[in-house]
């Protein structure tokens, strides 16, 4: 049984070694919510969704999946594409065995027939089906975020966290990623992380923007306080990628950076 | 050559020969892939230790260096979980430490002096029967644990974090593999030494690496390899009456330089 809130932060305070990079961060995703996350290069973005995942445990607060679940117990509800693709690039793994991943589970041994076939039909998606047999350092870059993009696809997520998925691919790849995600956010929660503003206007429902804290916006207006806050600087060329300025409202400015 | 084999001790060493090759294959293709060759090499030292202390207090060498190997081995993978940038230096320190430790026993024991250089340099020709019984246990037990665990095992080399958000139970799957590290080195150090064990654990992984496309074909030429090596440097030591751990580890070493040689000169682009 779901709570109405997929996402729940209450004082939530994170140090990876002494000083805090995330503090006093209170909010709640709604299911179904499609979340973008902004926020400075360091500003945390990676670390909130390493926290949702459990891969990181708070020093304060708490954290509450689907309104019961520690995010340890809820992780295999969760898809995750990691921001980084170069990870242990000697390592000899083939594209079809990454994909797999995605259908571990903690106590499964063997993948079945069924696995292999959801495994096959993502890569297809992707437009990395030819490739399911190619180790994962003959691909370039975008060609590996794909496939990291199909892991996290095959394992019918409740919640998709994505850590900017479309920083190294192409526009064809972004059209693709963008309409799965909208097609899926008919059923399940999408938190995407993404440095794209276009982005926000059409396909978010909510804008999170992170700069040590969480500002968290319950609709898809970006307001130029907030971009002010976590980017610290005016956002001029963001305007000029082509936000609508309906989507840059004016905000009544609840909080300083 | 094969009128050898009328001789026990030389049966008893192809059998050795053969289980350490397994045992290599498969942990050496972990400990390759996990980067883990450097804490190999740390168990190894801290055994000798043990094997020090054991023949001073009179009882079992074996025994000595599995519990020297197993504990050193479980401090290490302690400290790799909570601050894994320290690592290699507790390492070094534990490897030095092992050394000294065996040295020291080996000052207070005289009389055994050739005891001890036998393991640093194996004897697979004197291997006793049960050796030849422990590495067959070992080896069914890994031939069990690895198919059946390899989907996790192989994301928990890849990919840590992403094995623990598939509720991979990653930190038991680490100690387990130390583990299994532990006993591996220390029945390996009977065939060739523990100076030359790591290169019998990473020589040949590291050159299947080169050629393999999953982590099973890694490991399956891994063992075809160190079989390759192992019974051709056998058979050089019995021909040539030379240090049996030794020519095993050189001949690995020429495989090594002949398949860079090849990647070379295979490397001329294909088609037009
Ligand atoms: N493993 C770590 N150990 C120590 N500090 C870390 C670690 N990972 C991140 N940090 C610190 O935490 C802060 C937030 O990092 P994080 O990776 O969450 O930023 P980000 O918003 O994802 O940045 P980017 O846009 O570059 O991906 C940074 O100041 C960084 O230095
Ligand atoms: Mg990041």
């Amino acid at each position: 049984m779901t709570g109405p809130q997929d996402i729940y932060f209450e004082d939530v305070w994170f140090s990876y070694n002494g000083t805090f990079v995330l503090r006093q961060a209170s909010f709640s995703v709604p299911t179904k919510e499609f979340l973008v996350i902004i926020g400075p290069n360091g500003g945390g973005k990676t670390t909130l969704l390493k926290l949702m995942l459990g891969l990181c445990s708070p020093q304060r607060g708490k954290i509450i999946l689907f309104g019961e679940y520690t995010p340890r117990e809820a992780s295999h509800l969760l898809g995750y594409v990691p921001q980084n693709t170069n990870i242990n690039l000697d390592f000899p793994v083939r594209v079809i065995d990454v994909v797999l991943m995605g259908r571990l589970r903690g106590l499964k041994f063997l993948y079945t027939k069924e696995d292999r076939r959801a495994a096959e039909e993502a890569l297809e998606i992707m437009g990395m089906d030819k490739y399911a047999n190619a180790k994962m350092r003959e691909l370039s870059q975008g060609q590996r975020q794909r496939v990291l993009i199909a892991r996290a696809l095959v394992s019918q997520p409740r919640i998709l966290l994505l850590d900017e998925p479309t920083a190294s691919v192409d526009v064809e790849a972004q059209r693709i990623l963008y309409d799965r995600l909208r097609e899926l956010n008919e059923k399940i929660t999408i938190v995407l992380v993404s440095h794209d503003m276009t982005v926000i206007s059409s396909y978010a429902t909510a804008v999170a923007c992170i700069n040590g804290t969480v500002y968290y916006h319950g609709s898809k207006e970006i307001t130029s306080e907030m971009l002010q806050m976590a980017y610290g600087s005016c956002p001029v060329e963001l305007v000029a990628h082509g936000i609508p300025h309906r989507v840059l409202a004016k905000h009544d400015g609840d909080r300083d950076a | 050559m094969l009128e050898a084999l009328q001789y026990e001790f030389m049966r008893n060493a192809l059998a050795a020969a053969v289980l350490a090759s397994v045992i290599c294959g498969i942990m050496g293709t972990i400990v390759v892939s996990k980067k883990l060759v450097s804490m190999a090499g740390g168990v190894a030292h801290a055994a000798y230790g043990g094997i020090g202390m054991a023949l001073y207090l009179g009882f079992s060498p074996q025994l000595g260096a599995i519990g020297f190997a197993l504990a050193s081995s479980l401090f290490m993978a302690w400290t790799t979980l909570r601050m894994a940038s320290r690592a290699d230096t507790v390492i070094s320190i534990i490897w030095a430490v092992g050394m000294a430790t065996g040295v020291i026993f080996s000052d207070l024991t005289p009389g055994y002096g050739a005891d001890l250089m036998s393991y640093l340099f194996g004897s697979i020709l004197m291997v006793a029967k049960e050796d030849i019984l422990y590495m067959a246990i070992l080896s069914l037990a890994l031939c069990a644990f690895v198919p059946l665990f390899y989907g996790h095992l192989l994301a928990y080399s890849y990919d840590e974090d992403y094995a623990r958000t598939r509720g991979v139970p990653v930190d038991v799957l680490h100690f387990t593999v130390i583990v299994l590290v532990s006993f591996s080195v220390v029945l390996t150090i009977r065939i060739v030494g523990l100076i030359l064990v790591i290169a019998l654990l990473s020589i040949p992984p590291y050159i299947a690496e080169k050629f393999c496309r999953s982590l099973a074909g890694m490991m399956a030429t891994s063992f075809l390899l160190s079989m390759f090596f192992s019974v051709s440097g056998l058979a050089a030591a019995y021909t040539f009456d030379l240090t049996s751990g030794a020519a095993i580890i050189i001949i690995a070493a020429i495989g090594y330089l002949a398949a860079e040689v090849y990647l070379k000169f295979r490397k001329k682009p294909k088609g037009a």
